[in-house]
Parts: structure tokens; C-alpha cells; sequence
């Protein structure tokens, strides 16, 4: 009795998971756009363009869609030049800014989906957990 | 013929509506450069704040919640502190030493905090603490800002104190321009006035204002992370940092009122306008603005002489633009601004030291030292 309980109650919470309805990507992008504007539009500016030598470019940037989960680490745990951006060196510090990992999702999403950009797939938070710091050695 | 030339001056009306005017005087590099720089301290990320002990020992905050205890040169991490709430622009900010500190070692900091625990997000605080080796105690939270925000703009800050017993701190908008900075009744946008002890100064400007948050001294700032005691006059300046263009130097007075975001030189980061308004008489003018913007940080007057013509100017930080600034007042008005260390980095904060030299803090670096050219 008790044991079929059990399973009764993990069977109950894996579908409570399961069918927890998650944000469709349109949703992530426009919660990720207001992320954008608070967190990240002071240095990379509204254009995602960045100031060359200074802050790096997100619009059409190789650093970026090289190693997508290197970039997700950068927003996670915070990055420290000297990096190569589209055959420019940046030599600056983007401090960790104290986002949660859905946040991170939806601001990595409405980047790769901005000013040209495009990516398929649609970050989820539980890739953003699974992204070790290690990414950025 | 004539309707062509009636369109081009049209045209160059809307040109210049459309973009601000860079405010003179412009900035100079200079054509002689009799100085260099040492890096005093170094790996610290975002050296926000520092504070010197004596001419061996100095305190520095990184802003990810590291609070330093520098000598020689080499770092040890202080015990103790708080909890930090970092988030965006929040983190550990300002680090300052009671006037009397050699008595009592009593410090402040400005930090993001949540000290509520029940409510998301944080907002600016002021602590006060008494330092002994490398180990806090006595932590106290003089002043908490209310109510608490996921937003991560804005926390300001800055620590000074005056010769009669007070201690000034600011504070940014939080993000939050259309509801904090004119509401006195809000904190937020605000330099705020306290007696050391954390206690409500009796002639605070707003003390018999029914609503009213009792702590301030003035109001209407956007993010303020500048600010110093004018050696000679004695009065506070600050500096703070405008939208897109619009940055700016005031001289804070008792009860005044700032402007923003109801006057500025400044537009929106997406290039739309804020306001048409740059004056109102209700509102302080700022004593300089900067268009374009720099992104201002930290601020120091050189008094010592050490360095040749620099005695009585004003330095500020740029981040933007990766120098220190020096700003040379005449007749109460800035006639000349000068790039110092170009391409250093991104210039946090500047204070000269009680040896006279102006130290800086610069991201990703650490501490730098000016020194002049033998």
C-alpha cells in the first residue's frame, strides 16, 4: 500500500513536471528583450553592436555563435578578456550580473534572434544549469 | 533655386534637432604627457571604492562583494561583511573611514541589499562597521532603501562626510525614472544626508515634510557615482551619469531639486527623447554637462602640488572612453578638459591618496598610481 502510494505520488509530480507548460520561444525572446534593456544595453547598445575596442558587438558576432554554452557561461559567471571578436581583441571585464538561469535563457535567446541574427533551437533554463564555468577555459 | 535652398536650411534644422550638441569646452589630449603610472594593487575585476588608512595600508571594494584590506600592495580579504545582493550595476559600491577612524576604526560601505528576505530583488543600503585586522564587527545597517527591485540599474554611490558630523551617500533612480526621482516620498534618485551615527540630522531639508523620506538632501538624480568635498569651499560635488549625453557635475545644495528626468541634455539610449525641457526654475542647472556622455565615475580634486599645473583641478572617471578626465575650473565655470592616461581602461574611481598622488581604479587592472616624471 504504501508503496504504490509512493509511486502514485512520483507518478503525479514527474507529470506535474512534464506538463508544466514552458514559454513558448516567442515569449522568451520578449521577456529576454526586457532583460536586454536593463542588463546589457548600456555597453552593447540597442543595436547589439557594441563600441569596437570596448564593449564587443552581439549583432553578427563569431565569439558569440562559435560555442553557444561558452556564451551562456560568459552571462552565468561573468568574462574576463582578452577575447577575439569578429578579428577585434577585447581586453575588458563583463561582471556576473546576478541573473537567474531563465533569465539567462531569455536574454540569450532574444540575442541570437536580434539585429539579424538567427538561431533554431530555443535556450531553456535547464541548459543554462547544466552550463559549467569550465566552458570558459 | 529658392525652394531647394529652403529645404536645405530645413533640413539643417532637423539635423540639429536630431542630434545633441557636443558641449565645449571639448576634450584635449595633451601635447606634452610628463607622467607615467604604477599599478599599485592589482587583480581586482571592478574596483569600485577605496579608502586610504595611512600612506602603507588602503581598503578597496571589488564590486562582485570583496572588501580588500590592501598593504604593500598585497591583498587580504576582509571577514564579516554583510550580505550582498549583486545584481546588474549592484554589488559591494563604496568603501569610506569615519573621520575619526584612527579611534575608533569605524568604517562605511554602500552596498546592494536585501535585508527584508521576503520580497525579490534589493536596493541601496548603508552600513557602518568597526574594523579590527582583517575582521568586521559592529555591522550596522544605518539606512536601507525601500522597496526592493529586480532591476539591476541605478544603485549610485558614493560615500563622503562634511567637518560638522554628517555623512552624505547617494543613490540612483533604480530604473524606475518616472516614480523615484522626484518623489520625496521615495527613495531613489536622492543624495541622502545622515549624522554618523545613522540618526536623522534635525535640519534636514524634508525633516518637517509630512511623507516625506527624512534622509535626503536633494533629489532629481539619475545614477550618482561621483562625489567629493570641494577643498576650499567645502561644499559636495557630484557627478552623475545622464541617459545618452546629458552626464553631469553639480554642486549639491540643501532641499534642491536636480531635474530629472524633468530637465536633462540627455536622450534616450534608443535615441528618442526624454523630454524638450533642459531648464526649468524650479530645478538646479548643472554646474557642467557632458555631451557626449562618458559614463562618469568617482571624482577628486588635486590639492597636493605634486603634479606640475594640476593643483585645484577636478578628475573624474571616464568608463566610456577608458580615461581619466581633468577639468580645469576658472571663475566657477570648466574651461578646459583634458584626456589623462588614454586608453587606460575603464576608470571606476580616482582619489588622491594622503600622499598627494591621485590613485584610480580601473576594471579589469586594479589601482593605479599617477606619478610624475622625475
Amino acid at each position: 500500500m504504501k508503496i504504490s502510494l509512493f509511486f502514485y505520488v512520483l507518478g503525479l509530480s514527474t507529470l506535474t513536471v512534464i506538463i508544466k507548460p514552458q514559454k513558448s520561444k516567442a515569449e522568451s525572446i520578449s521577456a529576454g528583450e526586457e532583460i536586454y534593456n536593463d542588463f546589457c544595453v548600456q555597453c552593447h547598445l540597442s543595436s547589439g553592436e557594441g563600441v569596437s575596442g570596448v564593449f564587443p558587438p552581439l549583432k553578427a558576432s563569431d565569439y558569440l555563435f562559435e560555442d553557444i554554452d561558452r556564451s551562456i557561461a560568459g552571462i552565468k559567471y561573468g568574462l574576463k578578456g582578452p577575447i577575439s571578436v569578429n578579428d577585434e581583441i577585447y581586453e575588458g571585464v563583463m561582471a556576473n550580473q546576478g541573473l537567474d538561469n531563465e533569465e539567462i535563457a531569455d536574454v540569450m535567446n532574444y540575442i541570437l534572434n536580434q539585429w539579424g541574427n538567427h538561431y533554431d533551437d530555443q535556450i531553456t533554463s535547464q541548459r543554462v544549469t547544466n552550463t559549467s564555468e569550465l566552458k570558459l577555459e | 533655386m529658392k525652394k531647394n535652398t529652403s529645404f536645405l536650411i530645413a533640413l539643417f534644422f532637423i539635423t540639429q534637432l536630431g542630434c545633441a550638441q557636443d558641449n565645449p569646452p571639448y576634450i584635449e589630449t595633451p601635447e606634452q604627457i610628463d607622467y607615467s603610472f604604477e599599478v599599485v594593487v592589482d587583480g581586482i575585476d571592478i574596483p569600485w571604492g577605496m579608502a586610504f588608512i595611512n600612506f602603507e595600508e588602503m581598503l578597496v571594494t571589488e564590486k562582485s562583494g570583496i572588501l580588500y584590506h590592501v598593504k604593500n600592495g598585497k591583498k587580504t580579504e576582509i571577514t564579516g561583511l554583510p550580505p550582498i545582493y549583486v545584481r546588474g550595476q549592484g554589488g559591494l559600491l563604496d568603501v569610506a573611514l569615519h573621520p575619526n577612524f584612527s579611534e575608533n576604526n569605524t568604517l562605511y560601505m554602500t552596498l546592494s541589499a536585501n535585508t527584508e528576505g521576503d520580497e525579490e530583488g534589493g536596493n541601496t543600503s548603508l552600513y557602518s562597521a568597526t574594523l579590527t585586522g582583517s575582521e568586521l564587527s559592529n555591522v550596522t545597517l544605518l539606512y536601507k532603501a525601500t522597496p526592493n527591485s529586480k532591476k539591476g540599474q541605478h544603485w549610485g554611490s558614493r560615500i563622503v562626510f562634511d567637518q560638522e558630523g554628517h555623512v552624505f551617500f547617494g543613490m540612483g533612480d533604480r530604473g524606475n525614472r518616472e516614480v523615484n526621482p522626484q518623489d520625496l516620498s521615495k527613495d531613489g534618485g536622492k543624495i541622502y544626508r545622515l549624522n554618523l551615527d545613522g540618526s536623522i540630522p534635525e535640519d534636514n531639508p524634508f525633516v518637517n515634510e509630512p511623507g516625506a523620506k527624512k534622509a535626503i538632501f536633494s533629489y532629481g538624480h539619475r545614477n550618482p557615482q561621483g562625489m567629493t568635498i570641494h577643498p576650499q569651499t567645502g561644499d559636495l560635488w557630484e557627478n552623475e551619469h545622464g541617459p545618452q549625453g546629458g552626464d553631469e557635475i553639480n554642486i549639491i545644495k540643501s532641499g534642491v531639486n536636480y531635474g530629472w528626468p524633468e530637465i536633462t541634455y540627455g536622450i534616450n539610449y534608443s535615441g528618442t527623447p526624454i523630454t524638450d525641457k533642459t531648464s526649468d526654475p524650479n530645478m538646479a542647472q548643472p554646474f557642467y554637462y557632458w555631451v557626449p556622455s562618458i559614463a562618469p565615475s568617482g571624482m577628486a580634486f588635486s590639492t597636493s602640488g605634486i603634479y606640475k599645473d594640476w593643483e585645484g583641478d577636478l578628475f573624474v572617471g571616464s568608463l566610456r572612453f577608458e580615461y581619466l578626465e581633468r577639468l580645469v575650473i576658472e571663475k566657477n565655470q570648466v574651461v578646459k578638459r583634458e584626456k589623462v592616461l588614454d586608453k587606460i581602461g575603464r576608470v571606476r574611481n580616482v582619489v588622491e591618496g594622503p600622499d598627494g598622488y591621485l590613485y584610480l581604479g580601473v576594471e579589469g587592472k586594479g589601482i593605479l598610481k599617477i606619478v610624475p616624471n622625475p
